[in-house]
């Protein structure tokens, strides 16, 4: 299996996002993926205009709480979608580019719009074969 | 769920008994059919919300419970502030008084069905809905603060609904002591395009049919008739009441690992009432309940606009309007004793009983509507608060029927094109932003409603007095 993945898990009402990656950029980036999808099929969304987001914080997880919040921000006020993400952490200091488009209803069937993450399930670490995983549930 | 650490203390009544940390017991109201279904999570979260400072009495599950993050969906518990009693941003959740608006129409079922399309057509087109839909109402600065302070009774004075309408909402359309101060620059403007929008997920608008009325006393005073239809507006505080709850959460959680606080979990998070993080956030948790309160005041105004096109003289007055995300300051009966608590009711209703001085006159001598939506496609309710629920649960009820199974499971499952003929077949009208949407709203996807209300009623947290179908549905 490639090495490099999202997936979504279960939750009762609301849904997990989860990245996995050989580093924590990487990981991030993909459950940034994995938050889009929540929403809409990525493939239909052309990677067309960008966008940057930045967070620091020395907490692994309380940084990736931000990077989803910040995401969910520009999703909500920008009415965009995005299906490329990509990382890139210093010390504390995260800074993403993402590309997207703005959403259209008849195109990308927005399923559902997200709240924000929660702690719940908030996880980023290190897997056995020194894959990184980040999770958490948001509140859709 | 593992119902072995359970004790029934009373028909439709479990009790967790206090262990470890507990501070006091966790009652679960429910059947045994119902308990069954519940995951064993509803169970930890109960005894997780026992655990937190000044709470009093028992922190407890209505029927419709289900697995949240930190307090269980359907979960209540009230704190003193006075023994360090807490608030927490995750006890409210993300959506701030996302609630239930129902308001009569004096139209005959009849009528509705015979312009069904046309008028599912019309609300469909007045009413924004679904991910990114944007109000034609924009708002900033000063006019942002005014709504944040005043809610429904600021939506009514820019025109929006009548002042009759502020009498049938919770404490008169206007959470008191809001504080848009402490809301922040995010919150405010992820709310400046979302005024008088619907929303997505499980929010929805429906014209019901008066199907059955259970108490004629009670459905006379609120003005319910048998075959009359109803309208009811599912949604919420929109993208700024999200915005304040991960604000807080966040900083609850980062305050209690700086204090070395152990919770059992950190969605947990918390603050005591009397603290300045607890302060600012009852003032912003307020702020977007009036929040919420316009919202639901303009899609009033933007429904009795599109019904008038077709029915031009229905008098559309308020029924009531009921949250299921706050927490409240009210006064209870603890040991003879009336206490001012802060009660926590996330996805669960305030039902107050006769004489609660909350309550609008017109309902003093009755008690409180209480606005219970099922899902897409099955029964709603209106039941009535009691006395006895008041000394059950704080004068608290279910608020809708739960889901029994995830969203990812949902959209395995069933496929929106046949769930649209499904509920045509059955008479319904249905309009939908997102074909994915629909499908993971599907009625089986949730608990059996009728039964939650059983249990409700049977228990004495409310009375029933209402069941209500859908003839339209426009989901969000």
């Amino acid at each position: 299996m490639d090495s490099t993945r999202w997936r979504h898990f279960d939750h009762k009402a609301d849904i997990g996002i989860e990245g996995t990656g050989p580093s924590m950029e990487m990981a991030f980036a993909q459950a940034g993926l994995a938050l889009n999808s929540v929403i809409s099929d990525l493939k239909s969304v052309r990677p067309l205009t960008a966008r940057i987001v930045k967070c620091s914080g020395d907490d692994p997880e309380i940084l990736f709480f931000d990077f989803i919040n910040e995401i969910i921000f520009l999703i909500s006020t920008e009415a965009m979608l995005f299906s490329q993400v990509d990382v890139r952490i210093k010390g504390s200091e995260l800074e993403a580019r993402l590309l997207g488009e703005a959403i259209n209803p008849e195109r990308h069937d927005p399923a559902v719009e997200i709240k924000g993450a929660s702690f719940n399930g908030l996880v980023v670490r290190q897997d056995k074969k020194c894959l990184w995983i980040a999770r958490c549930v948001v509140d859709v | 769920m593992d119902t072995n650490l359970l004790k029934k203390i009373a028909p439709f009544t479990y009790q967790l008994e206090p262990k470890g940390p507990m501070r006091v017991p966790g009652t679960i109201f429910s059947d045994e059919v119902l308990l069954k279904d519940m995951e064993d999570k509803v169970l930890e979260q109960v005894g997780n919300v026992a655990t937190l400072p000044g709470i009093v009495g028992a922190s407890m599950a209505m029927p419709d419970a289900h697995w949240g993050y930190g307090f269980p969906i359907g979960g209540v518990g009230a704190f003193d502030p006075e023994k360090g009693g807490v608030i927490s941003a995750g006890g409210v959740g993300f959506d701030i008084a996302c609630g239930v608006r129902t308001m009569l129409t004096g139209i005959h079922r009849q009528d509705i069905m015979d312009n069904r399309k046309t008028l599912a057509d019309l609300l469909f087109k007045n009413i924004p809905a679904g991910l990114g839909s944007t109000g034609s109402i924009k708002i900033s600065g000063r006019e942002m603060d005014q709504m944040l302070t005043h809610g429904a009774s600021w939506a009514v004075k820019s025109g929006f609904g009548q002042k009759e309408d502020l009498e049938k909402i919770e404490e008169g359309g206007v959470a008191r002591g809001a504080e848009p101060e402490f809301v922040s620059e995010r919150a405010k403007q992820r709310q400046e395009k979302e005024m008088g929008t619907l929303g997505s997920g499980n929010h929805y608008l429906e014209v019901q049919a008066i199907d059955e009325i259970f108490d004629k006393k009670a459905a006379r005073v609120f003005g319910l008739r048998r075959d009359d239809a109803v309208i009811s507006i599912h949604c919420g505080s929109r993208g700024l009441g999200h915005q304040v709850a991960t604000d807080y959460m966040r900083l609850m959680v980062i305050e209690a690992r700086n204090q070395k606080i152990t919770l059992p979990d950190r969605d947990l998070a918390c603050a005591p009432i009397h603290s300045d993080t607890g302060k600012q956030y009852l003032g912003a948790m307020r702020s977007a309940i009036n929040c919420a309160l316009a919202n639901r005041q303009i899609i009033t105004h933007l429904v009795r606009e599109a019904f008038a096109r077709i029915f031009p003289s229905a008098a559309m007055g308020l029924i009531y309007d009921v949250s299921h995300n706050t927490c409240r300051e009210e006064y209870h009966e603890v040991n003879n004793k009336m206490i001012r608590l802060f009660v926590h009711r996330k996805g669960a209703t305030r039902s107050f009983g006769p004489g609660s001085p909350d309550l609008p006159g017109q309902y003093l001598d009755i008690g409180q509507p209480v606005l219970v939506g099922g899902s897409m496609g099955t029964s709603s309710y209106i039941l009535v608060g009691t006395k006895e629920g008041m000394k059950l649960s704080f004068g608290s009820a279910c608020h809708g029927a739960g889901r029994v199974m995830s969203r990812k499971q949902a959209t395995k499952k069933f496929r929106a094109s046949l769930l649209i003929d499904e509920l045509h077949e059955q008479g319904i009208e249905i309009r939908g932003h997102s074909f994915r949407g629909l499908a993971e709203e599907a009625p089986k996807a949730y608990k059996d409603v009728n039964r939650v209300i059983q249990v409700s009623h049977d228990t004495g947290l409310a009375r029933k007095v209402a069941r209500l179908t859908p003839m339209i549905s426009i989901k969000g």
